[in-house]
């Protein structure tokens, strides 16, 4: 691999709640030593299921939270611990697209104000003609500009949001879940337009989303995180999965073939609590292929064919 | 057929809403409701379940049969005994479906309490035994536990157990896995689809998500802006979906060894209620196959195959879910 866009390495973050009269602080770690690089040009997708740390690590990379520990590198440069003017200035190549097109918009902005914000944020001149540029590539219409979010449907806003992380045109988006609150139809939509702009402007996603399905789709690597680490990572989002629990979302997943009816043996069990996390591999309660070893000790990530995984008792290929 | 709805029209106000739907759905089936936000599903289930005018709705013409039953012009006394007891609902969020001030047994005994004149001590006997057949682990010591202090998996399958406490002959689902994980969806679903066939009663499911769909019904219907477009069993609907609609809806959903850019989505978005058209196709302004005959003429639903089908041009059988062009 050449040298990647972003690297991440033992990057980490606690959380710590409570911590008053009679109570006890309780501290939990949201992600815990996550090492990633991506290539420029790639789409890699970060999937899990709610409380995996997928969306805190999406704000670490942005640089929205501050790790507890590890380092960020993008494009080469330690961008861990930047501030002020720098951090400004990341931004304009570093940008994110949220999940809910709802709250991410200022109802009081119009489409032109929004879209203008992160140039008004660094103190400068909007280039003309921008903003009709940037709804075109969108695919809006240029009346669009004087509207309020109001005034426009989900996918609509959605849209808006996009044309928002592209005002600079970074190199990198990271995306949020973007599709999550939208229909089906509108989903394949945004992703149509997700995958025109990746080709047409050379971009570099980090995908962010609860839906394996998707991800197989849209990305060209595949991470998996659960309860704040990542268990695998697949070079080929297609091949056959190694962790037991990449295998368990893949069949909880169902396919939209009656033909292709499976009698799906479920998951048992919840997930633990990100407070109380058993020892060992936090996936061993639930895990189907669980040996005494998994309950004391935490795998560590070893290479296989298709890409890493972190299991002692990993599916043969 | 235990429960048979036919041309079902409901306004709220001077809105028309749902306009002529049918379908129906009998014991040991589960009858899948699908379409996009605003097609009229959850406002389906409301008037089935007597609800809608709770928020104003009126039912203007056609009829709902449960078996036997009227229950369009149903008075309100007479719907309190039927729901709950003959006809259960579950909600999309199971989170807002609790009180969360009542142990999650309490919440479930009352339904048997109520609607089977159960003891205190026999209600809560039946709770447990309910709670233990949807594999609730400790199903005793849950009962005493609040529902804040359970995940949402946990409390959504509380919510099938109040809606199995009374021996419901239907269960309306609206949406019961869209706020929950993957893997727990898993769960919920085969567990409703085990009810069904172990319990011989009707489901009729209320989703977006057409995987679910494909997994556990037998019978689809296709709503768009509040109308059928299309309606049959489930194999057909997939196979070879007769109406535009349908298929494109189908070509929404990622699938292994699809193509890059395959993926195309349907172009424009469900019209308002308030411009719908009377005398045309809804889907006619988003549709690949649509002329001037459907912009002007309302399609009506006839046989295709082992489907009814609304549309002017529908696809033939051996077509493949076309994908539209944005």
């Amino acid at each position: 691999m050449s040298e990647p866009i972003l690297a991440l390495s033992g990057l980490t973050r606690r959380f710590s709640t409570g911590g008053g009269f009679l109570r006890p602080a309780r501290s939990m770690t949201a992600v815990r030593g996550v090492d990633l690089q991506v290539a420029r040009g790639d789409i890699v997708g970060v999937v899990g299921e709610s409380g995996c740390g997928k969306s805190t690590l999406a704000r670490l990379a942005m640089r929205l939270l501050e790790p507890s520990d590890g380092t960020i590198r993008f494009e080469g440069q330690d961008v861990t611990h930047l501030g002020g003017r720098a951090l400004k200035s990341l931004r304009k190549k570093l940008q994110m697209v949220f999940q809910d097109p709802y709250s991410s918009l200022d109802p009081r902005y119009t489409v032109r104000d929004c879209i203008e914000e992160p140039f008004r944020a660094l103190g400068e001149p909007v280039p003309p003609g921008r903003v009709e540029d940037l709804l075109d590539q969108v695919g809006l219409p240029r009346s669009f500009a004087e509207s309020y979010p109001h005034q426009m449907s989900g996918g609509q806003r959605q849209r808006v949001g996009i044309a928002r992380a592209l005002a600079y045109a970074p190199d990198f988006v990271v995306l949020d879940e973007p599709t999550a609150s939208l229909d089906v139809s509108i989903q394949a939509q945004i992703i149509a337009l997700l995958q025109d702009l990746h080709r047409q402007r050379d971009l570099t996603y980090l995908f962010i989303s609860h839906d394996l399905g998707l991800v197989r789709y849209f990305c060209s690597r595949i991470v998996v995180m659960y309860l704040g680490s990542v268990v695998e990572v697949m070079e080929d989002p297609h091949a056959a999965p190694r962790h037991p629990y990449t295998r368990a979302l893949m069949e909880s997943s169902f396919v939209p073939d009656p033909e292709a009816r499976a009698t799906i043996v479920p998951l048992e069990g919840e997930i633990p609590s990100p407070f109380a996390l058993p020892q060992g591999c936090p996936f061993a309660p639930r895990c189907p292929r669980v040996q005494d070893r998994c309950r004391s000790e935490l795998p560590q990530p070893t290479a296989t064919t298709i890409g890493r995984v972190s299991c002692f008792n990993p599916i043969e290929a | 057929m235990l429960m048979e709805v036919k041309d079902l029209s409901l306004s709220i106000g001077k809105v028309a809403l749902l306009d002529r739907v049918s379908f129906a759905v009998d014991r040991g089936q589960v009858l899948g409701l699908v379409g996009e936000s605003g097609s009229g599903k959850s406002l389906t289930a409301l008037a089935l379940t007597g609800l809608v005018r709770r928020i104003g709705g009126r039912i203007t013409g056609g009829s709902i049969v449960f078996d036997g039953q009227e229950l369009s012009d149903l008075p309100e006394p007479a719907y309190r005994k039927l729901r709950g007891k003959r006809i259960a609902f579950i909600t999309q969020n199971p989170m807002s479906a609790l009180d969360a001030l009542k142990t999650i047994g309490d919440q479930v005994d009352q339904v048997s309490r109520l609607h089977l004149g159960l003891s205190r001590k026999a209600a809560r006997a039946h709770t447990v035994d309910i709670l233990t057949r949807l594999r609730i682990p400790e199903a005793a010591t849950v009962a005493r536990a609040y529902p804040h202090q359970l995940s949402g998996g946990m409390k959504q399958r509380v919510v099938i157990a109040m809606a199995l406490a009374a021996d419901a002959d239907l269960i309306i689902a609206d949406e019961p896995t869209t706020a929950l994980d993957v893997t727990v969806q898993a769960q919920i679903v085969m567990i409703l689809s085990e009810l069904v066939r172990k319990r011989n009663i009707g489901l009729i499911l209320i989703t977006h998500d057409m995987g679910v769909v494909a997994q556990i019904c037998d019978k689809v219907c296709v709503l768009y802006a509040g109308r059928v477009a299309e309606s049959g069993p489930v194999g057909q609907l997939f196979d070879a979906p007769r109406h535009p609609y349908s298929a494109a809806l189908i070509g929404c959903i990622p699938r292994e060894g699809m193509a890059t850019g395959a993926l195309k989505g349907i172009p424009g978005t469900v019209p308002s209620a308030l411009n719908y058209g009377a005398e045309c196709c809804r889907f006619a302004s988003r549709c690949s196959r649509a002329d001037a005959l459907c912009h002007t003429t309302r399609p009506l639903p006839h046989a295709q195959g082992a489907a009814w089908v609304a549309c002017h041009h529908p696809q033939g059988i051996a077509a493949q879910p076309e994908a539209l062009d944005v």
